[in-house]
């Protein structure tokens, strides 16, 4: 008999990729333009100036899907004490001692955190990103609000590009992962020692 | 101008060609020289085949009100009342500066799109040019603009095309009063010497250069008779510099943030390699605590021979 759970629907499957998908091409657009070392991903993109148009609208359309995203898992993710106990235990993170860390509820502490600094990096992406966006808007600004715009628009960039670097390889990393945003579906000994509470509380307290 | 005449090239991180030794040039305004007759500004249209729209009065005899793609160059006019009371009517042209250290080159993203001659000349070229604006961003003297037609980046060139075969820029050739003129740098500085001198002569005690050197002197140049306030001149910048935020934009940090995300993907590798997968046991079994209350029925017994109790 199949006992896996389900911790993820299609259409929060859906939902995730959407984003997914759009960051790597926003991402990759957006280095283009980061350093010279990567103009040639331009060319993925029909060349420079295509690059240049598509880009903004890329990220718009990403920070909306995201938005949605927060919505569905925002209540999931509220930052909780026993957190900062598994913060506290990192070191047990990183070397796969999980039976040392405090119970972990849907998500542990270190997803809950990339996911409200997603959010931060995605506003402010946002808001420079408006600033600097010649074509529309950036005749409304003042040429200081547009160097500081450019200048917190690649910073916040850079934090988001490592956080999803990191957020990816957590996927690998952990076994199981993948496949539950992929297929949709983890086995009970993979919500056991991962998500411990999350199993509690799916299974209404009658699986340990 | 030839490639190996190219000693700076925007979004390029490698060596430029260095073998010409060339003069660096220079044009020379001579503010106090200027009568705002706007020949110039014709002369460009012509050279350059620009037309700019018709635009309106805005009160002022800045026509049209400012640069745009289809006008490098723009007569400003500012009427200034001295300290004794007098009334002068300050003309300056206004225009790219060509700097030496052209914020517009440093921030440009698209390789080749923003050049810089031997000579000087700080050029744009359109067929590279993405028009993402950055120019804009990089420039300490707001001048370059983006075409809302073709969405590229136009600015004066210093007639780049006239220079290179040996003539003037437009505008120097056609000034009727000599207010512009165009040389060695060298020589324009001894020229606007001698203007300078002429002008403390006259009264005009704060008679100077404007070469500034925080972006590294210009190859645009103007004589003022109010040198030490540039900023009178229809806010001419008093200290031009690239922006400190422009620096730490595209400066060192770019580098080292590709450094950092790349350190961050290559940490993540080793860990894997040396921590490894996370794998859970798919028949890791619960583990079952023993039940505190043993229950055993008192009636049964087992009796293993082989551990005689």
């Amino acid at each position: 008999m199949n006992r896996d759970i389900q911790r993820y629907t299609a259409n929060e499957r859906t939902h995730h990729w959407t984003v997914a998908i759009l960051f790597i091409l926003a991402g990759l657009s957006g280095l283009a333009l980061f350093h010279p070392a990567l103009f040639w991903l331009s060319h993925l993109f029909g060349g420079g100036p295509w690059t240049r148009i598509l880009h903004p609208f890329l990220g718009v359309a990403m920070f909306l899907f995201f938005l949605v995203l927060v919505a569905r898992f925002a209540r999931h993710n509220l930052l909780e004490r026993r957190d900062v106990q598994w913060f506290k235990q990192w070191r047990d993170v990183v070397n796969n001692r999980e039976e040392n860390l405090p119970e972990v509820g849907r998500y542990n502490g270190g997803q809950k955190l990339l996911f409200w600094v997603l959010i931060v990096c995605l506003l402010v992406l946002l808001a420079t990103g408006i600033v600097m966006w010649r074509q529309y808007f950036s005749h409304w600004f003042a040429i200081d609000t547009i160097r500081l715009a450019s200048l917190l628009h690649a910073f916040a960039a850079f934090v988001l590009v490592c956080c999803i670097i990191v957020h990816v390889y957590a996927g690998f990393w952990v076994k199981g992962s993948m496949g539950a945003m992929l297929t949709g579906w983890v086995s009970r000994a993979w919500a056991r020692r991962h998500h411990p509470g999350w199993l509690k509380e799916v299974t209404k307290g009658r699986e340990p | 101008m030839a490639s190996q005449d190219i000693i700076a090239r925007s979004a390029t991180t490698t060596p430029m060609p260095s073998i010409r030794q060339m003069d660096e040039v220079a044009k020379l305004i001579d503010v106090s020289k200027c009568i705002g007759c706007k020949a110039c500004q014709v002369a460009c249209s012509e050279w350059n085949d620009l037309r700019d729209e018709v635009g309106h009065n805005h009160g002022t005899y800045d026509s049209p009100a400012d640069l745009s793609a289809d006008s490098w160059t723009l007569m400003r006019f500012t009427e200034h009342q001295t300290e004794a009371g007098n009334l002068e009517w300050l003309i300056r042209k206004d225009g790219c500066m060509h700097c030496a250290e052209p914020g517009c080159l440093a921030a440009c993203p698209s390789p080749g799109a923003i050049i810089q001659y031997a000579n000087g000349i700080v050029d744009f070229n359109q067929d590279k040019c993405i028009g993402c604006g950055y120019c804009i961003t990089g420039c300490p003297f707001d001048i370059p603009r983006i075409s809302q037609k073709d969405h590229k980046a136009y600015k004066c060139s210093l007639c780049s095309d006239r220079v290179m075969v040996g003539m003037e820029p437009a505008c120097v050739k056609t000034c009727p009063t000599g207010a512009i003129v165009f040389g060695t740098k060298e020589d324009m500085k001894e020229h606007a010497d001698g203007r300078i001198a002429d002008l403390k002569s006259r009264g005009y005690e704060h008679a100077g250069l404007y070469d500034p050197e925080g972006v590294g002197g210009t190859h645009v140049m103007y004589v003022l008779h109010h040198a030490d306030q540039p900023s009178l001149y229809a806010g001419l910048p008093d200290e031009p510099a690239i922006s400190p935020l422009v620096n730490l934009w595209k400066g060192v940090t770019k580098p080292l943030a590709l450094l950092g995300m790349g350190m961050v993907a290559l940490f993540g590798f080793f860990h894997y390699i040396r921590v490894g997968r996370n794998v859970v046991e798919e028949d890791q079994q619960p583990v079952v605590e023993a039940s505190p209350v043993h229950e055993v029925d008192p009636a049964v017994h087992t009796y293993d021979p082989r551990d005689p109790r």
